[in-house]
């Protein structure tokens, strides 16, 4: 069990150095920060001064390196155009982004499973039909158009929800929340919808195919030849072992939830992680996207090698081979 | 359902009634944020102009990009060389310390410290002497008719709060570990303190009540701004009643504006001129199919080009009438404008044929174009037309349009000017022709810094001149001549295409009058909120 986890912490390991390595890579090519953090009037000379002291003009190696070094210790050092430490802007950003990719995952989850559990009982009704054909809507309409067509709709024409930002947030600290305000709860309706609707139907879908397996299989058949009632032999029996790799698959996605909220946080200008990376990439603030490129891997190994541990932890079966 | 809209929507009306609504309260958004609070660690023109209202310097710009006293309330030439400016009394900084000339003197003196953006300007200054606590005298190098001009951006620091909070030298982007003081906080003589920043989120400011102005049209209290990247982001949220200003606009969304209830879209000349530019000193172009010589040092080349766009279709087709089509590589709202030479080349394109043909280029030839897509108004729409102009007189384009980041990147000094073709705008801070001259007119001189933006080289002994004739002569009538001398052999020659003056494009709520100045920068001082 131990060698077993740690085997899995060294791989770990060895997937963050080589993400930041391949992010590090494709860095140099994003374009010159230079031009963004002068004036016009700036002498070529002090610009290639700018450059030589940043350590732009390092090799590749050695750049990476102090990176690294950087990084370990949680410092990615100053943001080239807000000129603020990352670090601090990170840490300011992480709670609008995991406020809404929380509430986003709990809507996808709590709306997502009692739909899927009921298109897979009454698989003919009109109201499965209606289930199914719009969660086609929500996987292929993308997440932008989605964002933009709510704002259109409740922000411009019927004007109930505000279209930007997180309204007024209460700071407790070190963490900053829009769910104690009115405004702050009003700001998070759209963007948790938007949010939410593809994993939503990810989550309908899938519960639906599991269970539909499930209620084929012999021990429901012979629970039902029992005379248990159908109310039991559905919500005690088939949706209990539905549920393991409908968890499985949630946690997995709350990485991807977390790191496509960029998408989200654009239409809806949320002061969350993503948002600070796209507004990045357009200055090529090369510390910021390092940092987040880093960060966003760094949550989806966590989540990984924590899903791989419980697993283990979870099935009997998994701790008998794993060892050798 | 129409009636339950109105319903609905009349219920949310009364809903808005009735919450306690503060007037005075200016929201507004850019589609950037300002990067830093330090006066002096950028110079660059939506940071200085936030800033703008936050700090002060010497002089001003009104609406009308005029030039006014602001810190300084008069001044006068002594000599060539030397000022006499008389500084305001009864100034106070936002933390109650007074406004004198060693507060002049420290903040020129922190313009020129290590991590400082603004040196040029610092530059230009070689002394101050303080005379009394109001009466300064300024020395410069040479005869600089454009100083007072160049004040405007040099902003003045409070000396005491400054070196009580560490903050004596400029922020310094450079140093990893401590961007400085002054990046985060702010304590100036403008009419706006600010309360609350956070970078890349929102800055709040209030009205500073010990404002020395009394006279500033404003009546805003508080203000609220936001960067919100997105347009359509923007738009929305102009329309949905929840910001007052938003800039820039995409042109393509005014109808939606003009359309819409209680908003308008605001629209002007901007001081920014667009051109093309042409690499004209290499022996080989780059990026094309003519090898072994250059094209575009044959000057019929370059007037088969001139007569080959259709200045008047980019405008109407690309930006929707809203620009104004330029044969000057200056705006009329830049001092050495003359309407009488703004004449653009003639779109001819049987003449460019001709020439094209004239020239041994009868075939055409293939070149590729360097563009931004995220710098200027509709920036790559602007190039592709270009392209497919060139195309009707046989000159195949390869259009090579990229964010700024990486476009800068290739066509500027450290990318080696590596470009044959490209777009570029500029607006010339000084609001002087001198400026353009200077980065754009002159041969490139790395150690004069001379050309800096002249990125085809186009060279003319002459010109190159007259650029350091007019940073020095003070008879404003012989500097306009000179001036005009200047752009008469740059358009005989066709060192330039120029193509028009971009529009500001702003969008506002009815509720608020705010006048829109040529150089794109907000000025909360001319902001009043009806009510």
């Amino acid at each position: 069990m131990l060698t077993f986890i740690a085997k899995r912490m060294i791989q770990s390991v060895l997937v963050m150095i080589a993400v930041g390595l391949i992010t590090f890579a494709l860095l140099r090519f994003v374009g010159d920060p230079i031009s963004n953090m002068v004036g016009q009037d700036t002498s070529t000379a002090e610009r290639e001064q700018l450059k030589e002291d940043l350590g732009l003009n390092d090799p590749f190696v050695i750049q990476f390196a102090n990176f690294a070094k950087n990084a370990v210790k949680g410092e990615f050092g100053l943001s080239y155009t807000l000129r603020v430490p990352v670090s601090q802007l990170l840490s300011e950003r992480i709670p609008a982004t995991l406020e809404l990719s929380i509430l986003s995952a709990m809507l996808a989850l709590f709306i997502g499973m009692p739909m899927g559990i009921y298109t897979a009982i009454h698989k003919d009704s009109w109201l499965t039909k209606l289930f199914l054909s719009s969660s086609l809507v929500g996987v292929s309409l993308p997440t932008f158009l989605i964002g933009i067509l709510l704002i259109l709709l409740f922000g411009v024409v019927f004007r109930w929800l505000p279209t930007f930002g997180r309204g007024e947030v209460v700071d407790l600290g070190w963490w900053s929340t829009g769910l104690l305000t009115w405004s702050g709860i009003k700001s998070l309706i759209l963007p948790t919808i938007t949010l939410a609707i593809f994993q939503l139907t990810l989550i309908m879908r899938l519960v639906r195919a599991e269970m539909l397996e499930v209620l084929r299989t012999d021990y429901i058949k012979f629970g039902r030849a029992r005379g248990l009632s159908m109310k039991s032999i559905h919500y005690r029996h088939a949706l209990k072992n539905t549920l393991i790799p409908v968890i499985t698959i949630t946690g997995l996605q709350l990485g991807s939830i977390i790191a496509f909220a960029l998408i989200t946080e654009s239409v809806f200008q949320w002061p969350g992680m993503g948002l600070l990376f796209i507004q990045a990439i357009g200055n090529a603030d090369v510390p910021i996207m390092a940092a987040y490129l880093v960060l966003i891997a760094f949550i989806f190994v966590a989540i990984n090698l924590l899903v791989d541990i419980l697993y283990v932890v979870l099935d009997p079966r998994l701790r008998t081979t794993v060892g050798d | 359902m129409k009636n339950i809209t109105t319903y609905l929507s009349t219920v949310a009306a009364v809903a808005m009634l009735a919450m306690p609504v503060s007037a005075e309260t200016f929201k507004y958004a850019y589609q950037g944020d300002a990067q830093g609070l330090d006066p002096h660690s950028l110079n660059e023109t939506f940071t200085l102009g936030l800033l703008g209202n936050v700090y002060e310097g010497l002089t001003k710009y009104d609406a009308d990009l005029q030039l006014q006293p602001a810190l300084a309330t008069s001044w006068e030439t002594t000599s060539p060389t030397t000022w006499k400016i008389a500084l305001r009394k009864g100034v106070k900084f936002h933390n109650g310390n007074n406004f004198n000339a060693d507060d002049v003197i420290f903040s020129w003196q922190r313009t020129l410290s290590e991590g400082s953006d603004q040196k040029v300007r610092g530059g230009m200054i070689t002394g101050i002497e303080k005379v009394d606590d109001h009466n300064i005298i300024v020395t410069t190098a040479g005869p600089l008719p454009v100083i007072m001009q160049e004040m405007t951006f040099l902003y003045i620091m409070d000396k005491e709060w400054s070196e009580a909070n560490g903050a004596a030298e400029s922020g310094n982007v450079k140093n990893a570990n401590d961007p400085g003081y002054a990046t985060s906080n702010s304590n100036g003589t403008g009419p706006f303190k600010i309360v609350e920043r956070q970078p890349g989120v929102r800055t709040i400011m209030e009205r500073f009540d010990g404002y020395w102005d009394t006279s500033i049209p404003s009546n805003v209290t508080r203000v609220e701004f936001t960067p919100v990247k997105e347009a359509a982001t923007r738009v929305a949220a102009l329309i949905s009643g929840q910001l007052d200003l938003v800039y820039p606009v995409p042109v393509q969304d005014w109808s939606r504006l003009d359309d819409a209830d209680g908003v308008r879209p605001l629209a002007g000349p901007e001081a920014r001129t667009i051109f093309l530019g042409m690499d004209q000193s290499r022996d080989e172009l780059l990026h094309s199919s003519v090898k072994g010589k250059n094209p575009f040092k044959d000057i019929r080349v370059r007037k088969a080009f001139a007569h080959a766009i259709n200045l008047d279709a980019i405008d109407q087709k690309v930006m929707r009438d809203a620009a104004t089509p330029t044969g000057l590589m200056i705006a009329p709202q830049i001092n050495g404008f003359s309407s009488a030479m703004n004449t653009p080349y003639a779109y001819d394109p049987a003449k460019s044929k001709a020439l094209l043909t004239e020239a041994g280029y009868g075939d055409g030839f293939t070149v590729t174009m360097d563009c931004p897509n995220n710098r200027y108004v509709n920036d790559e729409k602007i190039c592709q037309a270009v392209t497919s102009l060139l195309a009707k007189v046989g000159i195949t384009v390869d259009l090579l349009a990229q964010p700024k980041a990486k476009y800068f990147g290739k066509v500027l000094a450290q990318g080696g000017y590596d470009t044959s073709f490209y777009l570029l705008g500029w607006t010339p801070g000084s609001i002087d022709a001198h400026n353009v001259y200077q980065n754009l007119l002159s041969c490139q001189n790395e150690d004069a810094k001379l050309g800096a933006f002249n990125l085809g080289n186009y060279c003319n002994e002459r010109v190159t001149e007259i650029t350091s004739l007019i940073g020095s002569e003070t008879d404003q009538a012989k500097r306009q001549a000179l001036i005009e001398e200047g752009f008469k052999l740059v358009q005989d020659e066709v060192g330039y295409l120029p193509l028009h003056q971009q529009p500001l494009s702003w969008g506002a709520s009815d509720s608020v009058t705010v006048s829109q100045r040529a150089d794109n920068v907000l000025d909360i001082r001319n902001v009043v909120i009806n009510k």
